[in-house]
């Protein structure tokens, strides 16, 4: 039994520390422990062939990914989208990273390109699907996590607008995935033609409502600046390169052209070259984890959510769905099962009134017939008596005149015996005459 | 590049590549802890222990600061417990402590369900995270933790063993929570006395299989000063809040006729590693611990009570959808068979109800009939009556004619006669 104080919301007290205690440790131990398990990334490239994808995964993080010993999807020629991935180890100050490259070659390569996201969408809610099925499991041991975290959308340099394909790509997947857009190979764009590029890709971004990453503010104000500066840049465009080449005596990554070069990530001072090292920044030094974070608050509880409301709302009508999904499925049953139990009581209890009604109108009609029988049979009854009685009466009557009768003749007789008497006497005393 | 290289796939096991420069994800484990900062920790501790044993002065001891207290009487009829949360803050990092007290514990006579309550506290904790974690709309994110990362356990420092209460309680407790057992009171055992009653304890607990919370070892930056606390346990620990004066310097300290017992002095007790190990070294691992291992089994022994199993009869592996899609199916057979079965039953009594009133049919029918035989009969017998009548009737008339016929004749003759002899 649980005694708490009055109010139903645990009141929380603020209390002032009088002296060490030591939690302020907390942070080293959490940091100890992130480095001992290690980290993981997913960064999908979605882009049409040629724009410098592999290039710049290479360039993003200082390694030979796509090598001769591992060619990039480029080198292949694909007739369809097909979803490939590359898992690579990498370490660097302790910390070691499992990365997951996810390349889409044959994006937008082909003629006809509807539904060429159909792939890229699929290979998404796989891995969402089997994230939540190790989620779901009753013995769960690690759940590696191989959701992915962000896709870097390639724009080819047209310098006019998006084209269609892009449109509804990143309406398609910006529900699923951070999706960050990018102006490839931007060293064919000029600085002017690369702001208006960019200002005319976020106005039809915003009229048509695509949700892109958008880099979260933070508690500190000069963190804050550095972020409205990138989000004006948006969206980056970027140069990549695999080659190094030397200028001014530096070695810089960068592509050497009769008319200079075009260097990779270095911002010089009367200009920048390309946002090359803004996207590198904050991808992975500074917003690695809360693309993560996103993609597991927001992007795969969306999944799951919308999984799990279509396993327990089979049927169901949906104007009820928004109480049903505040529980878990379970809950949800026991809820419908109440339902159920109600309506079956109500259903019983009208049953039961028609039942009761039919009886008694059943046993109406009974008593009904039981009265006119009743009535038919005294009515009968009667008449016979009343026949009866007649026919007494008439007994009666005719017993009358008989007893009457039969005393006149009686007497007639009477009167003639006598009479022969008479003359009998008459006969003997003398026959005078 | 073509052909001869469309079949080769990109591995699908990892492989180590080298970096060329600083490419900067080294910054990750701070982004991680940046982001833990900003939303702040959460620790939950359950002190059980005997009325009046030191278990708030303890927890003010530990956080250095007072915690709402009420004293609490030895007559409590049944074990209870209290929780209160506090948020506290050091340097830059929040933490919203909640702690759980036994009222009552070990002042009943029959203490045989003492431990019940606390059982039933720490499954609720559990139990309100898994409904969360079910949910189909959830905000795991920002979910209030309030399932128990440790549980101090105070032992009475007689000096000779564990009592029964200590050794049921705690086998009870070691699977659900982190068990931490701590010797209260300290100041009232002398050196000697106190090892040789450490020894006893771990003993009786190895010997009752009792699992109390090892620090752990697998981190080499702390494994070492772990191993050696682990071989202090258990923590002989006293509590104080008042300050007495050592020295030039004020220190928490109880103050005794024969000497200060200084509590953060290590060589009167125990209290600094406690804390050491509690909060700055291992209060990660704890909950870690909580979370991994304690609530997987109370999830899993649950999941597995509702019927939930990862493969079917015949080993292969199910998913979520088709357990939560097989439940569905038999929990909508199951209404409607009910529904059935209801139905059945109205069927039933209509068609019995029907018999029964076509039974008081056939009686009234029969009746009806018998009625009607009867006034058949008796309309027979009047109808014979009748006929005796007219008979009578006739048979009278007949005599009747017959007599004026003979009347008649005998008139005539008598007529005759009187003529005759008048003349």
């Amino acid at each position: 039994m649980i005694e708490r104080p009055d109010t139903a919301v645990p009141s929380i007290a603020q209390r002032n520390l009088e002296g060490y205690v030591g939690f302020a440790n907390l942070p080293n131990q959490v940091y100890r422990k992130s480095v001992k398990r290690g980290f993981e990334f997913t960064l999908m490239v979605v882009g049409e062939s040629g724009l410098g994808k592999s290039t710049l995964i290479n360039s993003l993080f200082l390694t030979d990914l796509y090598s001769k010993d591992y060619p990039g999807p480029s080198q292949r020629i694909k007739k369809t989208v097909q979803v490939e991935q590359s898992k690579v180890l990498i370490k660097e100050g302790g910390v070691q990273l499992t990365l997951t490259i996810v390349d889409t070659p044959g994006f937008g390569d082909a003629v006809d390109n509807s539904n060429c996201w159909q792939p890229v969408i699929n290979y998404i809610d796989s891995k969402f699907e089997d994230f939540l099925n190790a989620e779901s499991r009753v013995n769960r041991r690690s759940m590696p996590d191989n959701r992915v975290h962000c896709c870097l959308y390639f724009i080819a340099p047209s310098g006019h607008g998006l084209k269609p394909l892009d449109i509804e790509f990143m309406k398609r997947l910006h529900d699923k995935v951070n999706v960050i857009p990018l102006i490839a190979k931007a060293d064919t764009l000029t600085p002017e033609e690369c702001q208006l590029f960019k200002k005319q890709i976020m106005k039809e971004i915003q009229e048509h409502k695509i949700k892109i990453y958008e880099f979260p503010d933070t508690e500190d104000d000069e963190d804050n600046k550095l972020i409205r500066k990138i989000k004006e840049k948006m969206p980056l465009a970027v140069v990549g390169s695999n080659v190094v080449v030397e200028v001014n005596g530096k070695k810089v990554r960068g592509r050497q052209y009769p008319w200079g070069v075009a260097e990779e990530g270095i911002f010089v001072e009367n200009g920048e070259h390309c946002d090359f090292t803004v996207l590198r920044n904050m991808l992975i030094r500074t917003h690695m984890q809360d693309l993560k974070d996103v993609t597991n608050n927001v992007h795969y509880e969306n999944y799951r959510s919308k999984k799990l409301a279509a396993v327990t709302c089979n049927g169901v009508d949906t104007t009820k769905t928004k109480g049903q999904l505040t529980k878990s499925p379970l809950a949800q049953m026991e809820e419908e099962r109440r339902e159920h139990v109600m309506k079956m009581k109500k259903m019983e209890a009208e049953m039961e009134q028609v039942f009761e009604m039919k009886v008694k109108e059943k046993k109406q009609k009974l008593k009904d017939s039981e009265a006119e029988l009743e009535r038919r049979h005294e009515q009968m009854k009667r008449n016979l008596e009343a026949q009866y009685k007649e026919l007494e009466e008439k007994r009666r009557v005719f017993e009358d005149e008989k007893a009457n009768w039969e005393a006149q003749q009686r007497i007639l007789e009477q009167q003639k015996l006598d009479a022969s008497k008479t003359m009998e006497k008459n006969k003997k005393k003398g026959k005078i005459f | 590049m073509a052909s001869s290289d469309v079949a080769r796939q990109p591995d699908q096991g990892t492989r180590p590549l080298s970096l060329a420069g600083h490419v900067g994800f080294d910054s990750l484990p701070d982004q991680l802890v940046n982001k833990s900062i900003t939303q702040g920790f959460c620790f939950n501790i359950l002190c059980i222990g005997e009325t009046g044993i030191g278990k708030s002065t303890l927890m003010d001891t530990l956080f250095n600061t007072n915690f709402e207290n009420f004293e609490s009487s030895h007559f409590e009829p049944q074990v209870k417990l209290r929780a209160q949360t506090y948020d506290l803050q050091e340097s830059n990092v929040r933490l919203r402590l909640t702690v759980v007290n036994t009222v009552g514990f070990g002042d009943q006579m029959n203490k045989q369900e003492s431990y019940q309550p606390v059982v039933d506290y720490i499954d609720k904790q559990f139990e309100t995270y898994l409904q969360e974690e079910l949910k189909i709309k959830r905000s795991l994110h920002n979910y209030h933790d309030s399932r128990v990362h440790a549980c101090l356990y105070f032992i009475s420092p007689s000096g000779h063993s564990l009592k029964s209460l200590d050794l049921v309680t705690m086998k009870k407790l070691d699977s659900k929570v982190n068990i931490i057992p701590v010797i209260a009171k300290a100041d009232t055992i002398s050196k000697s006395e106190l090892h040789k009653f450490k020894i006893k304890i771990m003993s009786e607990l190895v010997s009752n299989g009792v699992q109390i919370y090892q620090f752990p070892l697998d981190d080499e930056t702390v494994a070492k000063v772990n191993t050696t606390m682990n071989g202090h346990l258990p923590f002989a620990v006293v509590g104080s809040t008042e300050e007495v004066c050592v020295g030039n310097k004020m220190v928490k300290a109880r103050q005794y006729p024969w000497g200060v017992v200084q509590v953060e002095n290590e060589q009167h007790c125990d209290f600094v590693k406690l804390r050491e190990m509690l909060i700055c070294v291992n209060m990660e691992d704890l909950r870690e611990q909580t979370h991994t291992r304690h609530y997987e089994l109370y999830r899993r022994c649950k999941l597995e009570e509702m019927g939930f199993k990862d493969t079917d009869p015949e080993c292969k592996p199910v998913s979520l959808q088709q357990t939560y899609e097989a439940k569905r199916q038999e929990f909508l057979a199951e209404l409607q068979k009910r529904e059935d079965e209801m139905r059945q039953v109205f069927v039933q009594r209509v068609k019995e109800k029907e018999a029964e009133l076509k039974e008081a049919e056939r009686e009234l029918q029969s009746r009806f009939e018998q009625l009607k035989r009867l006034h058949a009969d008796e309309k027979a017998t009047l109808e014979e009556k009748r006929r005796l009548l007219d008979e009578d009737l006739s048979s009278f008339s007949k005599r009747k004619t017959a007599a004026q016929l003979l009347q008649g004749q005998s008139l005539a003759v008598n007529g005759k006669k009187d003529k005759d002899r008048k003349k």
